[in-house]
């Protein structure tokens, strides 16, 4: 691919002049950017994400760059994997710096963390991350401009303006494009970014106005855009072939007899570095197995076929689905292993209830299956790496490569490529390393391609769980008291990744009474981040066990909601990775109940909630959540035939992610994106016998369908709070709202996935 | 061996066995990396071309098995990007991650050449073959209809 073959180029050899701004302004900036939104201030379900960022010198120079057309090429900091980010970003500088959208062009930036800052997308985090930083670069760099022409002119600057790429001076009727000024701009002293004057959102051109993808016609016309796509001279394609069982290492195999096949050049086998443990880690290292590395990728695959391996499956080939299930029913019923949090006196609360419902809910395993399976290409040349990576944590992956290769992270380039898909699954960086591990024993570049089995058997999983609930009611119907037993994975000390449950989870903090416990048992299995880590299968279980106290209670589930809202009991925590304690009530990294309300409200008034209709075989369920600063209650119209086949007719979602929606066309396309996924969660599962993944391909492993795909209204409901993402928050309240429009048409609850576990599925 | 192919109106001959999948020559041996690899089983989509004017998934349609039929991939259903599914895809900007794309777009050209005013019940029946991962298939739906209401604006297209 042609932008990949040649050298990576830095910004300041392009031509041109580019913006100079100091390290100091940029301090200040941080400063300012700090009071709340920070990425470790703000909920970060994922281990990787929670280490303090290192200290960086962003600059606006690395972004923007002027050449003496005016055209305006623009960074993008972030990978992309469909999130839009190469457009959001770029826009957020270009609308401040105070150009036309068209003369702007974005280039990816490589993998350079002292001089982009923190290369990450995940966690629906580069709104909150980008949002005042980018603003302030494409201000102080509109500011450089100006001061440039009121040299020139000897005006004042105050009495400069500028437009679409030009500064202006009025009383003297002159003028200069941005490419006539970028050189003499670039010499001066850069404003403090802290002091750059920003836009009144109401004259805003670019932010708030849909934008075409930056990629949309290289997409559509086919152009090579992805970490699949990239092509070198001389490169091999490589394949791995893994044990069935998770780090199951190669006792023998016929390898000479592999190396004579068709195109095969080499054939390597993988000792790995995993120990098999009661706790994975985010990374536990490389899986064993043996690596084809052919002319042809295809070669690769018909080598890989011939193997005969004689495995060690070693002690992960004791785990089941069923030892699973039925030790988290022992750990339900014994003595609760960890208390995380607790208020009130629990006990005597049920004891006093009108009512009391008890329920036992159970999720499974998923994969992520981003359509690009796993994959990355590496050169090794001469003592150095260079690397073609879709990973969304770029830098970690560098990291991990140099770690287990025994290189400096300085003898490696990273080229950030555009992905087919991550949904959490390319924060992790196992396929980067093994790429990288196979080029550095062979003299030619080399791109390693997973098929989609080896995607669906060494995917990082969404982790399963059971959870024990308890209510209690009053006489009024209102909730008394909740019991959380969450019956999770790990050593008892750490759940695994994806798997644990922090102290503010909904709708802790509201119940006069609460407890949320944990149990663990061990689990030899890599797990990681899925889209909404946590939040998209723990908003299920809350927001399905609240509707089925609401109709104990003989109460709208709508009402008995907001009631619940209106009366917090208790103050936040600071979460294991939740929020930070001291931002109530203004914080935006715990749970507002005003926002939380408004998009109920809003939803509730779109869909006609109040005047739903009650026909058998027809209902409506309504859920809401709050997760990565975002706030989503969504409604679904849902059928259900006599053969419990399920018709999602009709969804409503309502959100809140503040006072600026930047890309609206993307941000719905998003939204209703988030949906679909999560419908597709719902008839998905992931399950081992004999410590072998049962599912392999999307035969067995589904994904939703055009025919399938509901008519989806979204709704903003605009606040005054910054603008934060939309990866995340969308996803979660589709799963209970539809499982609720099931019970509301059929009286039948569903407390196990996926759906056909309990007796339905999709039409 | 050595097969004879028309591919976007080249002709092309590749020295491959005939058993290997048409998605793999065009990719690792045309270059043509526009079809994507998805699922090797036919259950994705992403791979699809059109053989002979139908659409085909690549991925399990054996080269030696073309028979002279001309193959049409991405990069060769308009010379100019500008092929009616094409220019509606980017108005609507369809694509999320985009990786489905191509294949989404070869069975929409495929499914208008034949049925030039889909209802939504054709489509369905058109597209359900092609994932999307990111669900964006309300506006692949939207699209599509677009795309027939310019083709019909267009008849010479």
């Amino acid at each position: 691919m042609k932008q990949h073959k040649r050298a990576p180029q830095p910004p300041t050899s392009k031509g041109g002049t580019l913006m100079r701004i100091n390290r100091r302004s940029f301090l200040q900036l941080t400063a300012l950017a700090g009071g709340g939104l920070a990425l470790d201030l703000y909920r970060t379900p994922f281990a990787a994400a929670q280490e303090p960022e290192a200290p960086h010198d962003l600059t606006p120079q690395a972004f923007i760059h002027i050449a003496p057309d005016g055209v305006v090429t623009i960074m993008a900091r972030a990978s992309e994997s469909g999130q839009g980010m190469r457009n959001m970003l770029p826009m957020l500088i270009a609308e401040e710096l105070d150009v036309d959208w068209k003369d702007v062009r974005v280039e990816q930036a490589e993998l350079n963390e002292k001089i982009y800052g923190r290369q990450f997308s995940g966690g629906s985090a580069n709104t909150p991350m980008g949002w005042e930083p980018m603003r302030r670069v494409g201000a102080a760099g509109r500011q450089l401009l100006i001061t440039a022409a009121a040299q020139t002119w000897g005006v004042p600057a105050a009495e400069c303006t500028t437009q679409s790429g030009r500064v202006l001076h009025a009383a003297s009727g002159r003028s200069a494009g941005y490419g006539e000024l970028a050189a003499k701009a670039a010499a001066l002293p850069a404003p403090a970014l802290s002091k750059v004057k920003l836009k009144d959102p109401k004259d805003y051109r670019i932010i708030g106005h849909s934008q075409t993808g930056v990629d949309t016609h290289a997409i559509v016309t086919g152009k090579p855009l992805f970490g699949i796509d990239v092509e070198l001279p001389g490169m091999l394609y490589a394949s791995i072939e893994k044990a069935p069982v998770f780090a199951g290492k190669v006792k023998t195999a016929n390898i000479e007899q592999i190396k004579a096949l068709p195109g095969v050049r080499h054939v390597l086998v993988i000792d790995g570095g995993i120990t098999p443990a009661a706790y994975t880690p985010w990374e536990p290292g490389m899986e064993p197995g043996i690596a084809v590395v052919a002319d042809t990728w295809w070669q690769a695959q018909q080598a890989r076929k011939q193997l005969k391996v004689d495995w060690d499956l070693g002690p992960a080939a004791t785990q089941s689905t069923e030892g699973f299930n039925k030790r988290a029913e022992e750990l339900l019923k014994a003595p609760p292993g960890t208390t995380v949090r607790k208020y009130g006196d629990l006990d005597a609360a049920l004891k006093a209830s009108a009512k009391v419902v008890e329920a036992t809910y159970q999720f499974p395993f998923i994969a992520h299956v981003t359509l690009e399976p796993q994959g990355a290409t590496a050169h090794w040349k001469d003592g150095k790496l260079e690397m073609w990576s879709t990973s969304t944590l770029p830098a970690d992956g560098r990291g991990l490569v140099a770690k287990t290769l025994g290189i400096q992270e300085s003898d490696i380039t990273t080229h950030m490529v555009r992905s087919g898909g991550s949904f959490g699954r390319r924060l992790q960086n196992d396929y980067l390393v093994e790429a990288a591990w196979i080029a550095k024993r062979i003299d030619a570049p080399v791109k390693l391609l997973w098929s989609r089995e080896d995607d669906v058997a060494h995917d990082p999983f969404r982790p399963g769980a059971t959870v024990g609930l308890k209510g209690g009611l009053d006489a009024q119907g209102k909730i008394t008291a909740w019991r959380h037993h969450f019956v999770t994975f790990g050593d008892g000390k750490q759940s695994t990744s994806g798997g644990g449950m922090g102290q503010d989870s909904y709708p802790a903090g509201f119940p006069p009474a609460y407890a949320l416990y944990t149990s663990m048992q061990p689990l030899m299995l890599r797990t990681g981040a899925l889209r909404a880590p946590g939040d998209n299968a723990y908003c299920w279980v809350a927001q399905s066990f609240l509707d089925e106290l609401a109709h104990a209670a003989g109460r709208d589930p709508l009402d008995f909601q907001l009631d619940l809202l209106s009366n917090k009991q208790a103050p936040w925590t600071a979460g294991e990775h939740d929020a930070v304690g001291d931002h109530e009530p203004t914080g935006q990294s715990v749970l507002i109940p005003e926002r939380y309300k408004g998009v109920l409200e809003l939803v509730a008034e779109k869909s006609g909630w109040a005047k739903r209709g009650k026909e058998r075989g027809r209902g409506m369920g309504i859920a809401v959540w709050f997760c990565h600063l975002g706030y989503f209650a969504e409604v679904a119209d849902v059928s259900v035939d006599a053969q419990s086949k399920v018709t999602v007719h009709r969804v409503w979602a309502a959100g809140d992610v503040g006072s600026q929606i930047i890309n609206p066309n993307a941000a719905e396309s998003m939204a209703q994106g988030g949906i679909m996924e999560g419908m597709g969660h719902l008839a998905q599962e992931i399950t081992l016998a004999d410590g072998v993944i049962q599912q392999s391909n999307f035969h067995n492993f589904p994904l939703m369908r055009m025919r399938q795909t509901p008519k989806i209204e979204v709704y903003w409901r605009k606040t005054d709070y910054a603008p934060t993402g939309l990866g995340e928050p969308t996803l979660p309240p589709i799963l209970p709202a539809i499982t609720n429009a099931i019970f509301a048409a059929t009286g039948k609850r569903i407390r196990t996935l996926p759906l056909q576990r309990s007796g339905f599925s999709w039409a | 061996m050595r097969i004879n192919l028309n591919v976007n109106n080249v002709a092309a001959t590749v020295d491959v066995l005939p058993d290997t999948p048409l998605l793999w020559v065009l990719r690792d041996v045309l270059n043509l990396t526009g079809s994507k690899f998805g699922c090797g089983m036919g259950l994705c989509g992403a791979c699809t071309v059109l053989v002979g004017g139908r659409a085909v998934r690549s991925c399990m349609m054996k080269v030696g098995a073309i028979d002279g039929q001309p193959v049409t991939t991405i990069e060769g259903l308009s010379p100019d990007g500008l092929h009616p599914v094409q220019v509606a895809w980017e108005a609507l900007d369809v694509p999320q991650c985009g990786y489905c794309q191509a294949g989404q777009i070869m069975s929409a050209a495929a499914l208008l050449e034949r049925t030039p005013h889909p209802t939504d019940a054709e489509i369905d029946t058109a597209m359900s073959g092609n994932l999307c991962r990111c669900g964006t298939y309300t506006r692949i739906r939207q699209a599509i209809h677009e795309a027939a209401q310019a083709g019909a604006a267009a008849p010479n297209q």
